[in-house]
């Protein structure tokens, strides 16, 4: 139960500026996902937190407690910070059992006999893996051995746990099957958590807030749905989402009043309600048209506020269907629920709701209106 | 600008903290306490030495006009390069020391590369067997090999005969003696660098590539000539750089097999000069020798630092498949019958034999074989060979059995635990610069070749250092252990190195997270998981002591012999047959070492 707060965090490896100037404050109870392509810094953000790294800028406090500050010098033990990491590689001590690594963190806390028994079983029971308790980790599956990993570091009751891509190495059931089991114990501990990963679905399905990372930098910080949704720039739309959102190149010109926007597919003006605080150039200008592919929906017969456009391909796959679809020279994806089939070349009708639209500025990529 | 280089205004509370950051961590001590122990061992005796070459010695007093000891001098200098004795000194011994190195070169790599081609790679019939034999020749100690080759060859020049002029076949003295005996007994050890070498990169390059030009039309020699051997080509340089550095600074064989005919190398040489005098002419020799070793290695690096090794790069699975060698089996069966039969049990054989003989040369008859050698008592009994006691009731031997066990126990341990520390600092602070300090400063002892190594060691505990808190360690026990456990380090940390880098580090961030400090780390986390490591790297540690001769026959004097030492001095005193039984005595306690090491998974390709 615990509030982080970072501010103004750089990290250098040698001349390597990999951290740079992170803000961030995670509030008791969140399970704030650090979400990113690898080497953006992520991870590093993460081990400043943990300790494990000394940021070269910045202060950091947990619950107000002064942990880091790097004006004077001053780092806090990783052990003295009351939380706990489960690392990407599981890092179990293969030389010890199930128990023998659980048990390790609350031996040195010297707790008393029976309570750390009573601890190792109840973390144990938890994840649901009681039954391997005296094995060594060689013995075990790989997802037990997450198992293990959770539960060991759950045992120490951290105040504030850290994840670093802990499913990464599993198969893609076992991580559908992890994933529920992380969203129940943040229920049940209340911990606060912070996850890091490079999969944007465990990062939408999981966390209460995702802060999205791009070349060391903080991007946007959000809610999944409102990052689903409004992504702040161009390369964070294409980051989240799959398939991925279509962009179409247009015009835009805000006359104060309403946002006209034109492009292949469509025209639309936007009231200057659903526009963000991002200033606009006079005058026209380019600007890019994103649409999510379950957004365009695709009718066989003509009707209003319906554009004809002709399909180009066609990739049915059971529960869904992805139908590349053509308007003039620019090409878009559109997503159906369930199986739908379309000849080559078929011109069909498309229908795209105005308020499920982002549009972009051209220049500089940053989001200009918001889709609600 | 740098970026991360931040000016903050004076704080006594930052330097208070960055102090307390730094003293507090134990690790940190570790490594500063271990670069000063580092660099008091190898980097002050380097350039202490390197100082008494130009520094008056008391012996040379009456030959430097108006000197006093301690005088800066280019005396010993010029005694070696220009003096009137230079092309016997140094030029002649240098041209030798070159002529063998190069030489055993070229009979090593070809033949220890075949050999490592055949066992990693093709169908040759027992290949699992062959591949344990071939390396048991490496395990007999260099000089062992030269006492086997006088026992085999040794002809009416140095008093008793060998075997085959016990059968009636002359041997002239240019076969039984000097550069063609000492190239062909260093080739049949040195050939492992190149086996190993070449075996563990083919093993590690996925047989895929060869598939693939075998898919594109190659034939098997043409596959072999563009695919294979230039994948190795790495690989096989540097064992001629390691064949090359160690042929040329070998002493055991140069010596045994050179001496009595007066063929010198530079290592013979430079042991005549610090054993006798001038002393520092004899130090200047080896720093001649630790330059041209590091030429050598430097030039390596030159050469393949640009391509490195590609053996890891292709080895995905490991997945490999075999080369067909139809009718050429037959011919390369052959050639490893013959080198096995020369390696091993030829020389094994006679070795064996000749303790058992009362007169070498005399044949196997029934009236020539005497169990003498091992257990007589009376000198009476046998007065034409030798006049001492069999060495079961020697005591001399018994002494260097001792002082053998002794000295290898002790120093593999130390040599052992010092190698895991050295290796946990250069693998935990890889890209650091105490990192590759480290691995650096522990380097230098391999440039050296054993003698030069201990040279410089006498030279410089030869008087008391830091006013008297370092005493005279000249002719202790204390000196020897120290000798070989720095001498040692290099393969030592590799192995403590490789052991370390098994460790992830999440594993000991994991133990931090959990509480741990670093005491607790390394007695539950590190220590525990580096254990099985520790102990093949203490045997194979073990071995390489327990087998040398050079790095320790300066030193040596009645108190402190070692197995090695006396085999080697008996051999020298025209005793023979004692001199072997000692070697069999070795060679057994090396196998039984190797066996018991073999258990702990220990590979003999590591050790050197």
């Amino acid at each position: 139960m615990s509030r982080i707060e970072l501010k103004h965090i750089d990290k250098f490896y040698g001349d390597n500026h990999v951290l740079r100037d992170i803000n961030l404050v995670i509030e008791d109870g969140d399970f704030m996902t650090l979400l990113g392509p690898s080497g953006c810094g992520k991870t590093t953000t993460l081990r400043v937190i943990s300790g494990l790294e000394k940021p070269q800028n910045g202060v950091m406090t947990i619950d107000g407690e002064e942990m880091v500050n790097a004006d004077t010098a001053y780092y806090a033990e990783p052990s003295k910070r009351g939380l706990n990491l489960v690392f990407q590689s599981y890092a179990l001590w293969p030389h010890m059992t199930v128990r023998g690594n659980i048990a390790f963190g609350l031996k040195i806390k010297k707790l008393p006999k029976d309570e750390i028994e009573r601890r190792v079983r109840e973390s144990l029971r938890m994840m649901r893996i009681e039954e391997y308790i005296d094995r060594y980790p060689n013995e075990l599956s790989g997802g037990q051995q997450q198992r293990v990993a959770i539960a060991r570091a759950v045992a120490s009751n951290p105040k504030l746990l850290l994840l670093d891509e802990p499913l990464s190495n599993l198969d893609a059931r076992l991580r559908v099957d992890m994933r529920s089991e992380l969203q129940r114990i943040h229920k049940e501990l209340g911990t606060t958590i912070i996850y890091v990963t490079h999969d944007q679905v465990e990062a939408l399905t999981m966390s209460t807030k995702i802060a999205l990372f791009k070349a060391g930098e903080i991007s946007q910080i959000a809610p999944p749905m409102d990052l689903y949704m409004n992504p702040i720039d161009l390369e964070a739309a294409d980051f989240i989402g799959n398939p991925r959102i279509n962009f179409l190149a247009g015009k835009a010109r805000f006359d104060g009043e309403k946002l006209h926007v034109e492009c292949e597919l469509n025209k639309w003006d936007f009231d200057k309600a659903d526009m963000t605080d991002e200033e606009v150039p006079d005058g026209e200008f380019d600007c890019v048209v994103a649409i999510r592919p379950e957004q365009i929906q695709i009718f066989e017969e003509a009707g209003e506020d319906r554009i004809p456009v002709s399909v180009y391909a066609n990739q049915p796959a059971g529960s869904e269907t992805l139908v590349s679809l053509k308007a003039g020279s620019s090409d878009f994806l559109s997503k159906q629920i369930g199986l739908a089939s379309y000849a080559l070349d078929q011109t069909v009708y498309v229908h795209v709701a105005p308020e499920k639209i982002n549009i972009y500025n051209g220049q500089t990529t940053r989001l200009i209106k918001k889709a609600y | 600008m740098k970026a991360n280089k931040i000016h903050r205004p004076f704080s006594s509370k930052r330097l208070k903290n960055q102090i307390l950051n730094v003293v507090k961590n134990p690790f940190n001590i570790i490594v500063a306490i271990s670069l000063v122990i580092l660099f008091c061992l190898i980097v002050i005796p380097l350039l202490q030495m390197v100082a008494s070459t130009f520094t008056v010695a008391k012996g040379e007093l009456r030959r430097i006009k108006g000197a006093e000891v301690g005088d800066f001098t280019l005396y010993y200098w010029k005694y070696l390069l220009t003096g009137q004795m230079a092309s016997a000194t140094l030029w002649g011994p240098l041209k030798n020391s070159i002529v063998c190195g190069v030489f055993t070169v070229l009979v090593s790599v070809p033949v220890g590369s075949i050999l490592g081609w055949l066992v990693a790679r093709t169908d040759i019939p027992g290949r699992k067997l062959i591949g344990m034999l071939v390396v048991i020749p490496y395990m007999i100690p260099s000089w062992c090999k030269s006492l086997s080759w006088l026992a085999v060859f040794r002809n009416s020049t140095s008093g008793s005969l060998g075997f085959l002029e016990g059968l009636g076949i002359p041997i002239p003295d240019w076969l039984a003696y000097g550069p063609v005996a000492i190239v062909l007994c260093m080739s049949l050890h040195y050939y492992a660098f190149s086996y190993i070498h070449v075996q563990s990169a083919l093993r590690s390059i996925n047989s895929e590539l060869e598939e693939m030009g075998e898919i594109c039309g190659a034939k098997q020699p043409q596959i072999l000539r563009s695919i294979t051997i230039p994948l190795v080509l790495p690989s096989v340089l540097s064992a001629v750089v390691m064949t090359l550095s160690k042929s040329i600074g070998t002493y055991g064989v140069a010596a045994n097999l050179g001496n009595r005919i007066g063929y010198f190398t530079l290592a013979t040489k430079m042991k005549n000069f610090i054993n006798g005098s001038p002393q520092n002419v004899g130090y200047a020799m080896s720093i001649i020798l630790i330059i041209l070793a590091a030429l050598i290695i430097f030039a390596n690096q030159k050469m393949i630092g640009v391509r490195k090794s590609y053996a890891t790069i292709g080895g995905k699975g490991g997945r490999s498949t075999l080369m067909r060698l139809g009718k050429a089996k037959y011919p390369l069966m052959a050639f490893i019958v013959i080198f096995l039969f020369f390696a091993m049990v030829m020389p094994m054989f006679v070795l064996i034999m000749e303790t058992f003989q009362k007169s070498t040369g005399g044949g196997y008859g029934i009236e020539n074989l005497t169990l003498y050698n091992w257990i007589g008592s009376n000198p009476d009994l046998a007065p034409y060979y030798t006049s001492y006691k069999g060495i079961f009731f020697n005591d001399d031997f018994g002494k260097a059995v001792g002082n053998t066990i002794l000295l290898t126990v002790i120093a593999s341990t130390i040599t052992a635990l010092c190698g895991q520390f050295l290796g946990y600092i250069s693998t935990r602070g890889r890209g650091k610069w105490y990192g590759s300090l480290t691995e650096q400063l522990v380097f230098i002892p391999y440039l050296m070749s054993g003698v030069a190594f201990s040279a410089m060691y006498v030279s410089m505990f030869s008087k008391p250092h830091l006013g008297g808190l370092i005493p005279t360690l000249y002719g202790t026990f204390a000196l020897i252990v120290l000798t070989s456990v720095v001498k040692h380090f290099p393969f030592a940390s590799r192995s403590g190195t490789a052991n370390m880098m098994q460790i992830a580090v999440e594993l000991e961030e994991a133990a931090e997270i959990n509480g741990a400090g670093f005491g607790k780390k390394m007695s539950r986390i590190v220590l525990p998981l580096a254990k099985n490591g520790f102990i093949s790297g203490f045997m194979l540690t073990f071995i390489s002591i327990a087998k040398e001769l050079d790095l320790i026959i300066i030193m040596m004097d009645n108190r402190t012999t070692t197995m090695s030492y006396l085999a080697f001095t008996y051999s020298q005193e025209g005793l023979n047959q004692m001199a072997d039984a000692i070697s069999v005595c070795v060679l057994l306690f090396i196998l039984v070492c190797y066996i018991i090491a073999n258990r702990f998974g220990a590979d003999i390709g590591k050790s050197w």
